[in-house]
């Protein structure tokens, strides 16, 4: 009896054996898959720079190098020139860089060196977190509704002509954008600076307020700059926000005021009503450019970064 | 004496005055986040009930109309760009955790990280190029693609940094048991990250749910519940896009209203995100 029973359960136990085999794939061939996965995202990359190229050729060919300096963009005789646009992003970010670091530099002093731990640190580090996390068309809602009153109010004091949208206005939404941004990364630096180095300085007898000046900020400085580097790249190609105040006008802005439009929000007005294909291929390169200069930030930024935690 | 005295009290005071300016500045930098929450939610609450949630939009003109083909819309992108970046996210990250120091590696990450700092709009034409141009149509399949290329970064550093907190003992337990290495990966490595891969995944969700700039010429928006991916469809951010830029003030209060539920749904799942991290941590 014992012998039939083992009969009968041989049989059964060796094609579950089989099965499990089976469900498995061989060794190699996981790891050519895990390859393979990561391979994707290196082509995926490419393949979205080479697309932006191939579909801006009919621009590149017209236009040429003068795309970027050209001051006219007239849709309708089809001369495209992004110089406005170009001063427009470039006043807009750096405006709104200038205005952010007045709140992120002593959010990332208040996090890194006066408050590291406890309960009102992490209610700040929460804080912060969720600004990041607000998408960037309630931004945009947020700024046309109670932003532009306000910024009409002091043009009207200053005299310039109350418009209410502009360059001021996007600059002023952006800055509260990308507070988050540049200040976790200042955050992060500030708490590499060594234990050592502080108390040295404060055995010498220093303030707090010396430590920080003489010793955390030069420390930390180049970690700083990458943080407000990754923030630039951001600002610049912020996209619904930026639209929904700055005013959409194509000429050259003249003051800070004025309404004018970035590269990326031209590219958010005008795309779908695009016809012909010189339009549509100005307006990605556009998108080309904004490719190129935020990738160039970025990877400058992390390196920085990465330069900075692997000296520790 | 004295003059050291008076310089020690200066310096002391120059020092208590930094602090305050530190703590004064830092706090007006919550400011507007609250100033938001409070605007929204004083404009937008009223606004939100059962019919705003479960009606179509009306014309310009007819009073009342809901969002519920933006409400739809938006769930039905998600879930589009879930299948875009999921698996293949989750398959890099492993790679990116398996081998750390190997060229390719190093070449997933940097590309890994450009993907990410690249404008929201600047995919948006991607996606149009590759999708919409062939298609010859606005999709909502163009709309997933394109979130699903802004979730794919979220996803594969959130399971590479997980899945690097998991210790090698583990790893060697298995392998010493004679499970083979697709399955140590599969079965014990990938369980042990699991809430790290799970939080990405909430999170790259809230990143992609409040994008509207990739939609605007992918997706593009439609009054009506489609339920054809190779049609338009709408979502919540581009619905809130169209009706805060419009001209009408009933229009403007359905768009507090949809922001509303869009903030709600993405700062809930922040939270989410947040109790998931701190519940199910990688602890060896």
């Amino acid at each position: 009896m014992n012998h039939s029973m083992a009969n009968v359960a041989v049989p059964a136990a060796s094609s579950k054996i089989k099965m499990q085999y089976k469900w498995g794939i061989s060794e190699a061939s996981f790891r050519r898959l895990l390859y393979f996965a990561g391979l994707i995202l290196v082509f995926l990359l490419m393949a979205i720079f080479f697309s932006l190229v191939i579909s801006s050729v009919p621009a590149l060919r017209q236009f040429g190098f003068s795309f970027l300096i050209g001051k006219t963009w007239d849709p309708v005789r089809g001369e495209f020139g992004a110089f406005a646009f170009l001063v427009g992003t470039l006043m807009s970010s750096f405006m709104a860089l200038l205005i952010s670091m007045v709140f992120s530099l002593p959010v990332s002093i208040f996090l890194g060196e006066y408050f590291r731990h406890g309960n009102v640190s992490t209610f700040m580090k929460s804080v912060i977190e969720l600004l990041a996390g607000i998408p960037s068309v309630i931004y945009g809602f947020w700024g046309l509704f109670l932003l532009v009153p306000l910024v009409r109010e002091l043009e009207t004091k200053l005299g310039v002509a109350p418009q209410g949208v502009g360059i001021f206005t996007s600059s002023l939404v952006l800055a509260v954008m990308i507070i988050p941004y540049a200040s976790s990364i200042g955050t992060e630096v500030i708490n590499l600076v060594p234990a050592d180095l502080k108390e040295a300085a404060l055995s010498l007898g220093a303030t707090r307020f010396e430590v920080i000046r003489k010793v955390i900020l030069p420390y930390a400085f180049s970690g700083i700059f990458a943080g407000v580097l990754l923030a630039l790249g951001r600002a610049l190609g912020e996209t619904m926000a930026v639209t929904m105040v700055i005013g959409n006008s194509n000429f050259l802005p003249h003051s800070i005021f004025s309404p004018g439009n970035t590269m990326a929000s031209v590219i958010a007005n005008e795309f779908t009503e695009a016809t012909g294909s010189l339009y549509l291929a100005s307006l990605i390169e556009l998108a080309l450019v904004l490719f190129i200069v935020t990738t160039i930030i970025n990877i400058l930024g992390k390196l920085i970064i990465r330069k900075m935690s692997t000296e520790k | 004496m004295g003059k050291i005295e008076t310089s020690v009290h200066r310096r002391i005071w120059v020092d208590k005055l930094f602090k305050t300016l530190i703590i004064l500045l830092s706090l007006s930098s919550i400011v507007p986040m609250f100033l938001i929450l409070f605007l929204i939610t004083k404009n937008g609450i009223s606004v939100v009930n059962w019919e705003f949630l479960s009606q179509l939009p009306k014309p310009v003109g007819e009073t009342g109309g809901g969002i519920s083909n933006a409400i739809f819309g938006t769930l039905w992108l998600i879930g589009l760009s879930f299948i875009v970046s999921v698996p293949l996210g989750i398959f890099a990250g492993i790679f990116l955790s398996e081998y750390r120091g190997g060229k390719t590696a190093y070449l997933t990450r940097l590309s890994i990280e450009i993907l990410q700092g690249i404008p929201s709009i600047v995919i948006g034409i991607i996606a149009y190029v590759w999708v919409v141009m062939p298609m010859g149509s606005f999709s909502a399949l163009s709309g997933g693609v394109a979130l699903g290329i802004m979730m794919l970064p979220v996803i594969v550093m959130a399971t590479e940094e997980t899945l690097k907190l998991v210790p090698d003992s583990l790893r060697e337990a298995s392998l010493a048991l004679g499970v083979s290495y697709p399955r140590t990966i599969m079965k014990v490595i990938l369980p042990a990250g699991l809430s790290g891969i799970l939080s990405g995944i909430l999170l790259g969700i809230a990143r992609v749910a409040g994008e509207t700039a990739p939609l605007l010429f992918t997706a593009f928006g439609s009054p009506f519940m489609n339920q054809n991916i190779l049609k338009p469809i709408s979502s919540l951010p581009l619905t809130i896009f169209n009706y805060a830029t419009s001209p009408y003030p009933e229009w403007h209060t359905l768009a507090w209203g949809a922001s509303f539920v869009l903030i709600s749904f993405v700062l809930g799942l922040n939270l989410i995100t947040k109790l998931v991290t701190k519940k199910w941590k990688v602890q060896f």
